[in-house]
């Protein structure tokens, strides 16, 4: 029982690493530019999917660098092109037509890599499981989680430490200041824009050596992202990470008490939190809007 | 000015009275009609919330979704009464709107739509997953409308498509009166009043928590009677009626034809459903072309297509 148990909370830990990867892009976007992504999930099959086709130029270690690069340099170039020109709408428009790019991008990674599913081969160093007893610890679940915590790390630096961060973090509190100071809001919007989308093509990376290829791979998991930045507070990257482990530890331990119950369970959470504490966790005050 | 109005309105009764007898001579045929019916009310519910408060919600195929299996799980489990099945459909979607609309009134603009979205989600994984009650992903069979009977009055519209598109075309006017009406009385003008300056609003007294969430259960309402409606048409329903990508169909409808009039959403639903259903028959690669058509309005028409033609009249 205990092993079970254990098990499926490491489990979740993995899977919340990927919530939270994916919403932490979101919530960087939303918070400067205030726009949802919905074609998030998109991006990360795509980033999937690439490093696919890469990997038999590139290798393993190979794809798992450029793809997400060329991911955000697409994600980028979307941005200059269409995302722009809803800025300072109504969200409704930026909503609809990150919805509508989801569609596309799905249909894309279906027509170019085709509807069935497509295995991701992993290098055997990282196979292997590492205990008897833990069988569940093989090398490339720790590996991931090891990946997760590092690229986390370091965007908390670059955020921290960095003129690029400084900038998106006032841009985040007041951008008409930001703008009025001499820093070009368009650029920055935009660089912001592809960090957002790198998370995402490496998230997808991750996950296609985890759960296989398929066009689907990211719709599934941007819901979740979602419930991630709501429990974890608007506004605030910090308990947007939270939200997403707490999210997924709780559905994987859901999975263990009562499997049909695995999804359900990180909406009712966020029912509770908007009942109780309707900013988030480490929400700041007065960010509703 | 009046009378155009007026011939404008004549003219679109009309056409939905009339449309069994010539739909099927331009190239379409009758449950297409009773779909776009369906799908206009669900947009029109839509935008009661959306083009009158101004909020946006993205996860109203949510409460479509929930009238949709009320109906068909009660003519399945309990009783076979197409009525008594709508009744209980319209008041499931109700009750469930009632709820969550109280966690979420008081959320704005783009956090707003986030949450709706997400609420939605929990009745898709419910569906999906309660294999042994709801049918899972297959979706919901093994049963049929019946006929209406109402003490001597009998509508076939289980033998007869013709039939059930008057049942529908009946919901509809009714509903469209009701929400008419409505939005003319005080409680339609603070709602105006919120769109226009909430801030200002609230000043002036206003409860505005108490007026979105009252706008939120009425426009969950209609919609959820649309949904008893849709799984009606199919004799089926299935996980999708309630997923996300519904609940984009249902905002494209509204905005597609023009949020920021009263028929405008009925036009947007109608272009996209006769679109949806012509492309899905040609291509395979149905997704792009409906993506596209967002990406295009959100570009091109952001004021739909009657905000196209009015402002093409007002120049």
């Amino acid at each position: 029982m205990l092993q079970l148990i254990l098990f499926n909370v490491f489990n979740g830990l993995i899977v919340g690493a990927f919530y939270a990867l994916m919403a932490l892009g979101l919530s960087l976007i939303v918070n400067l530019s205030g726009v949802i992504n919905f074609a998030h999930g998109g991006f990360l099959a795509l980033g999937a999917y690439l490093a696919y086709s890469l990997m038999p130029l590139v290798g393993f270690w190979g794809a798992l660098v450029v793809a997400p690069l060329l991911t955000a340099g697409l994600g980028i170039l979307i941005e200059r092109v269409l995302i722009r020109r809803v800025y300072g709408r109504d969200p409704l428009y930026s909503l609809l037509l990150t919805f509508g790019l989801a569609y596309i991008l799905e249909d894309v990674a279906r027509y170019i890599w085709g509807p069935q599913s497509l295995p991701y081969p992993i290098p055997g160093v990282l196979t292997r499981p590492l205990s008897t007893q833990f069988f569940f610890l093989t090398g490339y679940r720790l590996f991931m989680v090891a990946l997760v915590a590092l690229v986390v790390a370091g965007l908390f630096v670059v955020l921290g430490r960095t003129r690029l961060g400084m900038r998106i973090r006032a841009g985040t509190m007041d951008l008409e200041t930001v703008s009025a100071l001499g820093v070009n809001v368009r650029v920055l919007r935009n660089l912001n824009f592809g960090l957002g989308i790198y998370l995402a093509g490496l998230a997808g990376v991750l996950a296609a050596g985890l759960l296989g290829l398929q066009p689907t791979i990211g719709t599934s998991l941007i819901m979740p992202s979602f419930v991630a930045i709501i429990v974890g507070g608007l506004g605030s990257l910090p308990g947007t990470l939270l939200g997403g482990l707490l999210i997924g530890v709780a559905s994987g331990l859901a999975t263990v008490f009562m499997p049909s119950a695995s999804e359900a369970i990180i909406y009712v959470m966020m029912g509770l939190v908007l009942l109780l504490r309707p900013r988030g966790l480490l929400g700041e005050e007065g960010r509703l809007k | 000015m009046i009378p155009a109005r007026v011939a404008a309105i004549g003219l679109l009764w009309l056409v939905l009275l009339t449309m069994p007898f010539w739909i099927n001579a331009i190239g379409g045929y009758t449950e297409l009609a009773s779909r776009v019916v369906v799908m206009g009310l669900g947009a029109m519910a839509l935008n009661f919330l959306l083009g009158y408060t101004g909020t946006l919600s993205f996860g109203h195929a949510a409460y479509f979704g929930l009238g949709a299996y009320g109906v068909g799980m009660t003519l399945k489990y309990l009783v076979p009464s197409t009525a008594l099945g709508m009744l209980i459909g319209v008041l499931v979607g109700t009750l469930a709107a009632a709820l969550i609309g109280a966690l979420i009134v008081r959320l704005r603009g783009v956090y707003f739509a986030m949450v709706t979205i997400a609420f939605g989600q929990v009745f898709y994984f419910i569906s999906f997953r309660w294999n042994r009650v709801t049918g899972g992903d297959d979706g919901l069979t093994g049963w049929r409308r019946l006929p209406l009977e109402l003490g001597a009055l009998r509508l076939d519209i289980q033998a007869s498509d013709v039939a059930f598109y008057y049942l529908v075309l009946g919901c509809f006017a009714a509903s469209v009166a009701a929400m008419a009406l409505l939005l003319r009385s005080p409680f339609g003008r603070t709602l105006l009043a919120i769109r226009e300056n909430e801030r200002r609003a609230r000043f002036l007294g206003i409860a505005v928590e108490r007026h979105l969430w009252l706008a939120f259960v009425i426009s969950c309402a209609f919609a959820s009677l649309a949904g008893t409606l849709y799984a009606l048409l199919n004799n089926f329903t299935d996980p999708r009626a309630l997923r996300w990508d519904m609940s984009g169909n249902f905002v494209i409808m509204a905005v597609l034809g023009g949020m920021r009039s009263f028929w405008g959403p009925l036009l947007g639903a109608a272009v996209f459903v006769v679109l949806q259903d012509y492309v899905s028959s040609h291509t395979e690669n149905w997704m792009s072309v409906v993506g596209l058509i967002f990406v295009l309005v959100v570009l091109f028409f952001p004021r739909g297509l009657l905000g196209l033609l009015r402002a093409r009249n007002s120049a």
